[in-house]
C-alpha cells in the first residue's frame, strides 16, 4: 500500500501547501489497524516542515464508541491552540478529496512523549519540578475552553462511566473481586453530576504530553475527549499506572497534588479534592477495565499480539492500587 | 510422569538464549518485541513456580469467606457477586486481608517489579 499512499500524501499535502514540493522521511510512528500515525518531512525551498498525520484508513471512519473522532480532535487542537493551550498546529484536515481516510496532519513538536524519560533523563532534572504545577495550568487552560465553540462531544457523568465499566467488566466474565469492591465504592461515594460541566480532555496524562527542558510544549490525544467533571482530568494524571514507578510524586510522576491543584487555581479554576480523589479511584479501575479489553482483543482478534497479550497481566497493578486508595494498610 | 527437564528449566533455557545469543544481534522494534517475550516466558516461569501452593491457600480463603465449596473460578465469581450485592463488604471480617493477599499473590507473577507491589512487600516484611 505505501507507494499509492506516499503518492497519495504528496498530491494531498502539495495542494494546499503552497511551495511544497512533496514528501519524504515518510515513516509508521504507531497506532491498530483502525488508527495511525505517520511522521514525515514536507519538502519545501524556505525549509522542510516536520509534520503528522493522524488518520483512519479508508474503511476505518467509524470511531469507537468511546472517541470523539478525528475531526473532533482537529477541531479541539485548533480551538485549544487558539486559547493558549499549548497544542500542535492543524496544518490540515483530510477531506474525501484526498484519499487518505479520515483524519488531519499537524506540525510536528519537538521534545519528549516517553514518560520514563522525562522522569529519569538529567535533561528533564531541571524543569521536573515544574511539571506538576504546569500540568495544572494546562487543564485549567484546557477547561476554560467555551463550550459553545466546541465540537459535539458525547457528556460523561459518574453515573455513566461506573455503569460502563460494569458493562465492560461483566462482558469479560472473568470474575475480579477487587474490581466489584472498586464500582460498589464508586457507586456509594457518586458525587452526582458536576455543578458546572467544562470540556474534559479524557487522557491528559504523562505520556501524552510533548516536553521540552522549558516544560509542557504540547499536549496530545485528544481522542477520548468529551464533556463532563473537569475534576476527572485532575484525578485521571494521578493514576498510578502513569507515575511510572515514581509512586510519591502523584502528579505523573512530576510532583505532588498541591503543586497542581495551586498551578490550577492561580489560572483562574477552582479545586475539589473530594472529587479529583473520586475521579482517580475511577481512573484506576478504567485503566484496569482497559487492560482486560486488550486482552479480549489478543484473544478474540484481530490484533493477536504478545503486547496486548501481556498487557493483560498490567490488570493487577490496577488491583493493587485500588487496594492502596480503598483499603489501605499500615505500613504500605 | 513426564520425564526432566522441568517446564521451567527448560522455558529458563530458551529465555537464557534469546537474552544472550539473539537480542546482541537485533535493534529497534525487534529488539522490543523480544524484551516483550522474554519478559512473558519470565512470567510464566514465575505462575509455574508460585501458582500451586498460593491457589491452594487462596481457596481455603473463599471456602471461608463464602461458606461454600468448589473450584477456584466459581469461587471467586461467588464472592465478586456477594461483593456487587453487598452482602460482603469491607467490614467483613477477612475481607480485606484475603484481598491483598490475593493481591499481592498475582504481583509476584505478573509484576514483581511494579513499584506498589515492592512498596507493600517491604511494609510486610517491617510489621512481621
Amino acid at each position: 500500500m505505501s507507494e499509492g499512499f506516499a503518492a497519495d500524501l504528496t498530491r494531498c499535502v502539495t495542494a494546499w501547501c503552497a511551495g511544497a514540493t512533496g514528501v519524504a522521511r515518510l515513516a509508521r510512528l504507531s497506532g491498530g489497524a483502525s488508527q495511525e500515525t505517520w511522521s514525515f518531512d514536507i519538502l519545501h525551498p524556505d525549509g522542510d516542515i516536520g509534520a503528522i498525520l493522524r488518520r483512519a484508513p479508508p474503511g476505518y471512519g467509524a470511531a469507537p464508541e468511546r472517541a470523539a473522532g478525528l475531526d473532533a480532535e482537529a477541531a479541539l487542537m485548533r480551538r485549544a491552540g487558539a486559547a493558549g493551550v499549548p497544542s500542535p498546529p492543524v496544518l490540515h484536515v483530510l477531506t474525501a478529496t484526498d484519499g487518505l481516510g479520515t483524519g488531519f496532519i499537524m506540525g510536528r513538536v519537538a521534545g519528549e512523549t516517553i514518560a520514563r524519560k522525562i522522569l529519569r533523563d538529567d535533561a528533564f532534572a531541571a524543569v521536573r519540578p515544574k511539571l506538576a504545577r504546569q500540568a495544572g495550568a494546562v487543564l485549567r487552560g484546557i477547561h476554560g475552553l467555551d463550550a459553545a465553540t466546541l465540537p459535539a462531544l458525547r457528556r460523561v457523568t459518574p453515573a455513566m462511566e461506573i455503569a460502563e465499566l460494569a458493562r465492560d467488566y461483566r462482558g469479560f466474565d472473568w470474575p475480579r473481586p477487587v474490581f466489584d469492591l472498586a464500582l460498589r465504592w464508586l457507586a456509594d461515594n457518586d458525587p452526582g453530576p458536576a455543578r458546572h460541566d467544562t470540556l474534559v480532555h479524557g487522557d491528559f496524562r504523562n505520556g501524552n504530553l510533548i516536553v521540552g527542558t522549558e516544560g509542557i510544549r504540547a499536549v496530545l490525544d485528544w481522542e477520548l475527549a468529551h464533556v463532563g467533571d473537569p475534576m476527572e482530568d485532575l484525578g485521571w494524571i494521578c493514576v498510578n499506572s502513569w507515575r511510572f514507578g515514581a509512586i510519591d510524586k502523584p502528579v505523573g510522576g512530576f510532583g505532588a497534588r498541591e503543586e497542581m491543584f495551586a498551578g490550577y487555581e492561580a489560572a483562574g479554576g477552582h479545586v475539589d479534592v473530594v472529587r479529583a480523589n473520586y475521579w482517580e479511584v475511577m481512573g484506576t479501575l478504567r485503566w484496569g477495565v482497559m487492560c482486560c479489553g486488550m486482552m479480549q482483543r489478543f484473544r478474540t482478534g484481530p490484533d493477536h499480539s504478545m503486547e496486548r497479550a501481556m498487557i493483560g497481566r498490567r490488570a493487577s497493578e490496577t488491583e493493587i492500587d485500588l487496594l492502596r486508595l480503598l483499603a489501605p494498610r499500615a505500613g504500605g | 510422569m513426564q520425564d526432566e527437564p522441568t517446564p521451567v528449566e527448560l522455558l529458563n533455557a530458551v529465555a537464557e538464549f534469546l537474552r544472550n545469543d539473539i537480542a546482541p544481534q537485533i535493534s529497534g522494534a525487534a529488539a522490543f518485541k523480544l524484551r516483550v517475550a522474554t519478559n512473558a516466558i519470565d512470567l510464566v516461569v514465575r505462575q509455574l513456580e508460585l501458582s500451586e501452593p498460593r491457589a491452594a491457600d487462596e481457596l481455603a480463603r473463599l471456602v471461608k469467606l463464602t461458606g461454600e465449596s468448589g473450584t477456584l473460578p466459581d469461587l471467586n465469581r461467588k464472592l465478586a457477586n456477594a461483593i456487587a450485592a453487598g452482602a460482603i463488604d469491607l467490614r467483613t471480617p477477612g475481607l480485606a486481608d484475603h484481598l491483598w493477599q490475593t493481591t499481592m499473590d498475582k504481583l509476584a507473577v505478573d509484576q514483581p517489579n511494579y513499584a506498589s507491589y515492592r512498596r507493600e512487600l517491604a511494609g510486610e516484611k517491617a510489621s512481621t
